[in-house]
C-alpha cells in the first residue's frame, strides 16, 4: 500500500501501530477527554465533600459558601464534556483508499493527543480543587476569615484545567482529514 | 507513601476528621479558664460551663454539686464524643480509635485487681473505673469472681496455722489463673505474656505490672502506626516517642530510694524513643533527681523543659511535661489527612477534664492562690 511505503517502517511493531486506524485513536481520545475529566471532578468532589459535610455539622454557616468549591471542581467536568463535544465534530469519514494517508494519520493522532491532554489536565485540575476545597472548608469552620484567602490558591489550582482545555483545542485545531480527491 | 495520603484518605476518614475537628474547636480557651479560675464557688463554675459545650451535660445537676460530678459529667461528654466516632469508624481507623483507649484498660484492671486484694465493694470499684477502659461486664464479672475465690482461700487460710506462705501461693496461682482464663480474650492479652512469671503480688509489684503493662502496650501501639505508614507513622512516632520518654523520666525520678533494681528498672522504659538507648543507659544509673536533670538537658528537646526548674525542685516537672505534651499535641492538628488528629483531640480533652478537676478543687477547697500551679492552658 502506498502510505506503508511513504512511511517507510520496517520493524513489524511499528507497522503494526500504524495499521491502527485513525479512527481508533481519535475515538480513544474522544473517551479520555470525558471519562478522564470526569474522574478528576468525581474525585475532587467527593474530598472536598466529606469534610465539608463532617465540618458543617459544627459550624452550619459554611455550607453556602463553601459550594464553591463543589463547583470549581464541576467546572472540570464541564471542560471535559465540551472538548468532547468539539472533538466529535472533528471526526470526519475519509474514504478507505486514504485511510492511512500521512495526513489521515495526523488528523488521528491530533484528536488523540487533545483528547489525552485536556483528559488529564482536568484530573489532576480536579484533584487539586478538591484537597484545597477540602482544607478550606475546614479552616473556614475554624475562622471565617480565612476563606476567601484560600479561594484565591483554588482559583490558581482551576486555571490548570483551563491550560489544557486551551491547548487541547489549539491541538484540534490540527485535525484536518484529507479532503475527498 | 508520605504526601500522597490527600488522595485517598476522604474515602473513609474525611468525615471523622472533619467532625473530629469541628470538637477541638469547643475546647476551652485561655479566657474560659481565666473566668473559670475567678469563680467563688461550684455553682459558679456550672454557670461558666453552661456556656460552653458542657452546658447539656451540667445543666440537670441538682444545686450541692460536687467536683466529682463535675469531673463524671465532662468524662462522660468525652465518652459520648469517642462513640459516636468508633460506630462511624472503618478499618483501620477503628482499630487505631481502639488502641487510643487500651492505656484505660490498663489503669481500670489494676485498679480492679488493687481494689479486691484490699476488700473494696465491687459497686465502688466499677464507679471508679474510667469509663474509656471498660470492659464489657461478663469480663468485667469474671474477673471478680476470680479475685473473689481468692478472698475465699484467704479466708480458709486465716483458720490454719501457716497462714502467711499458702495465702501468697493462693494469690499468686488466682492470678495466674485470672491472666489465663480471663484476661485472654479482651484486647489486653499479649501485653500479659510478660507479666505471668512474675511470682508474687504486693502494692509494689503491682505498680510495676501495670508499668510493664503499659511499656507492652506503647511498644505495640508504636508498632501499629509505623505499619499504617505515611503521615500517621510520622506525627504518631513523635507523639509516643515523647509520652515514652516521659515515662521513662517518671519511672527513674518515682523508683530513687525504693528498692527497685536498676535491671528492673531498665526494664521497664520502652524500647523506642529518642532516649533509647543511649539515654536509658544514664537514666538507669541515676540516683537524684540532679543526676536525672544533668542527663536529660543533654538533650535538645527535653532542655527547655528542665531548664525551667530550679535545682532540687521536682513539682513543677508534671506541669512542664503537660506543657510540652500539649504544644505538641496541637502541632498535630497543623495537618491534615492523618489519624494523629484523633489520639491528639482525646489526649487534649483529658487535659481539660484533668484543668478543671484541679480548678473545682481549688475553688471548693478556698484555695484559689494555688488554681495557676497546675493548669495548663490548651488555646
Amino acid at each position: 500500500m502506498s502510505g506503508a511505503i511513504v512511511i517507510g517502517a520496517s520493524g513489524s511493531w511499528a507497522r503494526a501501530l500504524l495499521k491502527i486506524s485513525p479512527y481508533t485513536f481519535s475515538a480513544i481520545g474522544i473517551a479520555v477527554a470525558i471519562g478522564v475529566s470526569v474522574l478528576g471532578a468525581a474525585w475532587g468532589i467527593y474530598i472536598t465533600g466529606s469534610s465539608l459535610i463532617g465540618a458543617a455539622i459544627k459550624a452550619p454557616r459554611i455550607t453556602s459558601k463553601n459550594l464553591i468549591s463543589v463547583i470549581f471542581c464541576e467546572a472540570v467536568a464541564i471542560y471535559g464534556v465540551i472538548v468532547a463535544i468539539i472533538l466529535q465534530t472533528k471526526l470526519e469519514s475519509v474514504p478507505s483508499s486514504q485511510i492511512y494517508e500521512p495526513e489521515s494519520l495526523r488528523a488521528g493522532y491530533a484528536i488523540f493527543a487533545s483528547g489525552i491532554i485536556v483528559g488529564f489536565a482536568n484530573l489532576v485540575c480536579g484533584l487539586c480543587v478538591g484537597i484545597i476545597g477540602s482544607s478550606c472548608a475546614l479552616s473556614d469552620a475554624q475562622n471565617s476569615s480565612l476563606f476567601v484567602k484560600i479561594l484565591v490558591i483554588e482559583i490558581f489550582g482551576s486555571a490548570l484545567g483551563l491550560f489544557g482545555v486551551i491547548v487541547g483545542i489549539i491541538m484540534s485545531a490540527q485535525a484536518t482529514w484529507p479532503s475527498k480527491v | 507513601m508520605y504526601g500522597f495520603e490527600a488522595m485517598t484518605f476522604n474515602i473513609h476518614g474525611g468525615y471523622l476528621e472533619a467532625i473530629v475537628r469541628g470538637h477541638r474547636s469547643g475546647l476551652l480557651t485561655a479566657a474560659d479558664y481565666n473566668n473559670l479560675c475567678q469563680c467563688e464557688t461550684l455553682d459558679d463554675i456550672k454557670m461558666h460551663l453552661s456556656a460552653t459545650e458542657y452546658g447539656s451535660y451540667l445543666q440537670n445537676e441538682p444545686s450541692p454539686l460536687h467536683t466529682t460530678t463535675i469531673v463524671e459529667k465532662c468524662t462522660l461528654k468525652l465518652v459520648d464524643e469517642y462513640k459516636h466516632m468508633l460506630c462511624q469508624a472503618t478499618e483501620p481507623l477503628s482499630t487505631f480509635l481502639e488502641y487510643i483507649t487500651y492505656g484505660h484498660m490498663i489503669d481500670n484492671v489494676v485498679l480492679i485487681v488493687t481494689g479486691t486484694l484490699h476488700e473494696r465493694d465491687v459497686q465502688e470499684l466499677l464507679e471508679k473505673c474510667h469509663p474509656l477502659g471498660m470492659f464489657d461486664r461478663q469480663v468485667l464479672f469474671k474477673i471478680f469472681l476470680t479475685a473473689a475465690a481468692k478472698l475465699q482461700m484467704l479466708i480458709w487460710c486465716y483458720f490454719s496455722s501457716c497462714f502467711f506462705s499458702i495465702a501468697t501461693l493462693a494469690v499468686a496461682q488466682n492470678m495466674r489463673e485470672l491472666y489465663r482464663l480471663v484476661l485472654v480474650d479482651t484486647p489486653l492479652a499479649p501485653y500479659f505474656s510478660e507479666c505471668i512469671t512474675s511470682e508474687d503480688l504486693d502494692d509494689m509489684n503491682i505498680e510495676i505490672m501495670r508499668n510493664t503493662l503499659y511499656k507492652a502496650y506503647l511498644e505495640d501501639f508504636y508498632r501499629f502506626c509505623q505499619k499504617l505508614g505515611g503521615a500517621t507513622a510520622e506525627i504518631m512516632s513523635d507523639l509516643l516517642a515523647f509520652e515514652a520518654d516521659r515515662r521513662a523520666v517518671n519511672i527513674t525520678i518515682n523508683s530513687i530510694g525504693t528498692e527497685l533494681t536498676r535491671d528492673d528498672r531498665r526494664k521497664l522504659y520502652s524500647s523506642f524513643g529518642l532516649l533509647y538507648p543511649y539515654g536509658h543507659e544514664e537514666l538507669a544509673v541515676c540516683e537524684d533527681i540532679d543526676q536525672v536533670r544533668g542527663v536529660m538537658e543533654k538533650y535538645p528537646p527535653y532542655q527547655p523543659i528542665f531548664s525551667k526548674l530550679s535545682y532540687g525542685e521536682s513539682q513543677m516537672l508534671d506541669k512542664a511535661f503537660y506543657e510540652e505534651e500539649v504544644k505538641r499535641l496541637c502541632l498535630s492538628f497543623e495537618q491534615q489527612f492523618h489519624y494523629g488528629v484523633f489520639f491528639a483531640y482525646m489526649r487534649l480533652r483529658e487535659q481539660e477534664i484533668r484543668n478543671l478537676m484541679w480548678i473545682s478543687e481549688c475553688v471548693a477547697q478556698n484555695q484559689k492562690s494555688r488554681v495557676h500551679d497546675s493548669v495548663v492552658f490548651i488555646f
